[in-house]
């Protein structure tokens, strides 16, 4: 897909930075909430074939826990917040003093609050990325699901759909104690905002 | 007892399986897993498509599984070459969830938006729709037997279920 024209390589370290920046004020937001160490990994940037970005989380068909917001504004996109089940068990028994939350099966107190930590992180992600390029960025509502990765994710990639068959994936993986139960990022910028997001930060898109 | 060979249909894909082989497609969200079926002739062909209709479509070459409305003929073309007779096709389709809910946007609308495109298609070419489990707000994965013309699907919160 010709999505950057020239530069290429420059722009996807762009790209990479930002899922650094916005990814890494989200881990902190993380941290504070848990009272907790949480760690991330580098961002990875990629272009991937739509049938290869549920592989990053195990595969369409593995179960996750994922808050989904759209952003909308200068540089719309999808914005997910993906664990996994044992992931989301150990943040609502962490945040809610419960020793046996086990999904998929959630309450719906337990759905809320895991919409809601994806409001924090997914609004904090954001902030400081519009910080970052002084664009405005706002995100909808927060919306849950516990269901199949491929199903899910299938969402993120509609605007990516007209134009090709395949996406950009801005990829922050975050863990938190054992490295078993790690949770992801994932920043998928509409295909028409790459040309506002470049400008905003002063790369020359040709 | 034969190992029966499984087809993976991938996002925006479509396949044929004329040898007694399963087709099968994970993940369906709002996109749609049609079904056509020659029974006479035990020839299956499966399509996963992502979006209603090719006219928003914005490539230089457009990928027909992808659209509903280049799906079907697309799908009915793949089936005739591998020995199908277009005339005696029946469909069942699974998919067309709305996963997540929000006030206004349309896009999120995709899902019910993909079943009423792909209906319309199959009615155009009068194709008759024999089975559907379609809506809801979850994910499913199907498979579809050849040989007997089951089209099993599998949920996370809704267990299997065949039509």
């Amino acid at each position: 897909m010709e999505l950057f024209g020239q530069n290429a390589e420059f722009k996807l370290d762009v790209l990479r930075e930002i899922g650094n920046i916005g990814a890494g004020n989200a881990a902190t937001a993380l941290s504070r909430l848990l009272d907790k160490r949480v760690n991330m990994k580098v961002p990875t940037v990629s272009v991937l074939p739509f049938e290869q970005i549920a592989d990053r989380v195990g595969g369409a068909e593995t179960v996750v826990v994922a808050v989904y917001l759209r952003v909308v504004g200068d540089a719309p996109g999808n914005m997910f917040f993906i664990m996994s089940l044992e992931q989301a068990n150990r943040l609502l028994n962490v945040l809610l003093g419960m020793e046996d939350v086990k999904g998929p099966g959630y309450t719906e107190m337990e759905l809320s609050t895991l919409c809601e930590i994806g409001n924090i992180l997914g609004g904090s992600y954001l902030t400081s990325l519009a910080d970052l390029t002084g664009m405005r960025l706002t995100p909808t509502v927060p919306s849950v699901a516990v269901d199949m990765a491929g199903a899910i994710l299938g969402y993120g990639l509609l605007q990516f759909g007209t134009m090709g068959d395949d996406a950009l994936l801005i990829d922050t993986t975050f863990f938190e104690g054992d490295r078993q139960a790690e949770g992801h990022f994932f920043f998928i910028p509409d295909p028409d905002a790459f040309p506002r997001l470049f400008h905003s930060l002063g790369v020359p898109m040709e | 007892m034969n190992e029966v060979t499984v087809l993976k249909v991938g996002m925006a894909d479509m396949k044929v399986a004329a040898s007694g082989e399963s087709l099968r497609t994970t993940g369906l969200g709002s996109c749609v897993g049609l079904v056509l079926y020659d029974e006479l002739r035990r020839i299956a062909g499966m399509a996963h498509i992502m979006l209603p209709s090719s006219s928003i479509a914005r490539e230089n070459r457009i990928n027909p599984a992808k659209y509903a409305d280049t799906a079907v003929p697309g799908l009915v073309d793949m089936m005739a070459r591998a020995g199908a007779d277009p005339g005696r096709l029946v469909a069942k389709m699974a998919g067309g969830a709305q996963m997540f809910h929000f006030a206004g946007e349309d896009v999120m609308r995709i899902g019910p938006r993909n079943v009423e495109s792909v209906k319309e298609a199959l009615k155009k070419l009068g194709i008759r729709l024999i089975a559907e489990d379609t809506g809801g707000n979850y994910g499913r994965t199907v498979e579809f037997d050849s040989r007997t013309g089951v089209l099993h699907i599998r949920s996370v919160q809704h267990g299997v279920k065949e039509i």
